[in-house]
């Protein structure tokens, strides 16, 4: 479109309290977040912005903190296994699903993505209420297995979007060719489809990472999660140290959503 | 042997190897049938028992209670609100996605990715810090002399409605501007050279047109609002109950299964109910996303 009045319903001078508008909806979505980082390098306990004394105090409080540490660790640990179990679950149910016309695909694609539509504090309660049958309530397999439930269906349906843009035919003359299924797959379809599943891959370990309302539940004592610790931390009081590891997680966002955009498949942006 | 029947043969040997792939897809469901499905169906039969394992409807007629009414009437109220907002903001923020530059495009596109991907904690506590009585908002309108004594803006309706409509906000602006971007604009051209004014073209036609991701938008935050746990929690500092937080409670600090199993049964039909209906009118489809 290059003139910017035709096609467009509102005139170019009505315009300008629409631009004001958009600005002001902008700065609401950005700046609440963005502002936490000056804040954090605050020298007092009472954030202030701008900060009256720059000051390392609570990144420092985080580092020496084998608490805060420990529960990094435990989150790190849970989102990378996620990430594990859940991308190759989703890759092959994608696969699955795609090369299949059976009746029961709709059923099975709704099973496969209805962790994503359940209210998560029913799910919650839910798998608190299996774990402590199971034993596996504070317990790090416990955690990546229901952090594995909400993520795959993200790589699920990444993959399944990144699979309608691929012709299943080339696999089909890889293997006429004399290679096996397998080979096939890794070594013709795969490739072609590596960005969706890069994609999936990264939104589940976000999504564990990110996780809190399952981990309230289910992770505890010494496998109590960074956003479960967060979060107590928030309910109790205004603890600074939170400003600190809320940039450094600010910072591992944005790491990710560049990568995400450099390597993902844009269509993606769905979390 | 006949073509026809070959055709026959290698299309029964093409169903039997779908067949074959189409197990792949069992690792996941058994997965998810195992850690989502069966705990839920439990918790449902566990609903309508008693102490002594009988059948009982106690746990639903106790939800006529006032101590849960009032939660469900605080979640409904909270909900309408903060979808109203959103839809009163994404709107014209869509609206100018549609219209600006693809430069200017990017731009906002960012701007609205960047909320959805940051920790949903860190913007809770962000809206946390902002809003407290020595925070941001309260020193600044203090001190530009628009008010005397810092306001009241966290740890009730006020905060937790704030913090909800930032956490909301894209997901009400994507499924829009994906609406908005499907618009053909020769429509919009079409009425303007039939003389219609600017405003009137754009009510009777481009506005009707953006109506089903309109509806999605609020159908999809109207939903992820009635069951939002974690920014109500925090910012609502315990006086704002909402329907999951009763959830919580009854099983964190009353050990109370049948309630607790009841409450999130109740909140589950509502949920599919409210996505059924919509997808039966409107065959909303993008019903996928955070919380």
């Amino acid at each position: 479109m290059a003139d910017p009045v035709s096609g467009v319903p509102i005139g170019r001078g009505r315009r300008l309290w629409l631009y004001a508008l958009g600005f002001l909806i902008v700065l609401f979505l950005v700046l609440p977040t963005i502002i936490v980082v000056p804040m954090s390098f605050s020298g007092t306990r009472f954030l202030r912005f701008p900060p009256d004394q720059l000051s390392v105090r609570w990144y420092m409080t985080y580092f020496n903190s084998i608490e805060w540490r420990d529960a990094t660790w435990v989150s790190l640990k849970a989102a990378v296994l996620t990430m594990l179990v859940a991308t190759p679950l989703g890759v092959m149910a994608a696969y699955g699903l795609h090369s299949t016309r059976s009746k029961w695909a709709r059923a099975v694609e709704t099973a496969l993505i209805a962790p994503l539509i359940l209210p998560l504090i029913l799910v919650s309660i839910g798998i608190f209420f299996l774990y402590a049958r199971l034993g596996l309530n504070n317990t790090l397999s416990g955690l990546v297995l229901a952090h594995a439930c909400l993520a795959m269906p993200f790589v699920f349906v990444t993959v399944l979007a990144g699979m309608k843009g691929y012709d299943m035919n080339q696999e089909r003359v890889a293997r006429s060719l004399g290679a096996s299924r397998l080979t096939a797959f890794f070594t013709v379809t795969l490739p072609q489809i590596r960005f969706s599943v890069f994609s999936g891959a990264l939104l589940a370990f976000i999504t564990s990472l990110d996780e809190v309302v399952v981990a309230l539940f289910i992770s505890g004592g010494e496998n109590a999660t960074l956003t479960r610790r967060m979060f107590t931390a928030l309910r109790d009081e205004i603890d600074p140290t939170v400003a600190a590891i809320s940039s450094l997680l600010v910072a591992l966002t944005l790491t990710l959503l560049a990568l995400g955009l450099v390597f993902g498949d844009r269509r993606a942006g769905a979390r | 042997m006949s073509q026809a029947a070959n055709a026959d043969q290698l299309a029964a040997a093409e169903r039997r190897e779908a067949r074959g792939l189409f197990l792949l897809c069992s690792p996941a469901v058994l997965m998810i049938a195992f850690v989502i499905f069966l705990p839920i169906g439990w918790l449902f039969t566990l609903s309508f028992m008693n102490e002594q394992g009988a059948f009982t409807f106690d746990h639903y007629t106790r939800m006529l209670h006032p101590a849960y009414t009032r939660s469900f009437q605080t979640t409904f109220e909270l909900s309408f609100l903060v979808t109203a907002i959103c839809a009163a903001l994404g709107y014209p923020l869509a609206y100018l996605m549609s219209q600006v530059s693809t430069v200017w495009r990017a731009i906002i596109f960012v701007s609205v990715l960047f909320p959805f991907w940051t920790s949903l904690l860190v913007r809770t506590y962000a809206w946390l810090v902002l809003l407290q009585r020595r925070g941001v908002v309260n020193t600044w309108l203090q001190s530009s002399g628009i008010i005397d004594d810092p306001l009241r803006l966290v740890h009730n309706f006020t905060g937790t409605a704030i913090g909800m409509t930032h956490i909301m906000l894209p997901f009400m602006v994507l499924p829009l501007y994906a609406a908005m971007a499907a618009v053909d604009r020769d429509y919009v051209k079409a009425a303007a050279s039939l003389g219609a004014s600017p405003l009137k073209s754009f009510w009777q036609v481009f506005f009707p047109l953006t109506l089903p991701g309109l509806l999605a938008g609020t159908v999809l935050v109207f939903v992820l609002c009635l069951g939002f746990y974690v920014t109500p929690a925090v910012l609502g500092g315990g006086r704002v109950l909402m329907w999951s937080m009763s959830i919580e409670r009854s099983v964190a600090v009353y050990s109370d299964w049948g309630a607790a199993s009841a409450l999130g049964v109740v909140l589950l039909v509502v949920t599919l109910a409210i996505l059924w209906v919509m997808n039966r009118l409107f065959g909303v489809d993008r019903i996928i996303g955070g919380r």
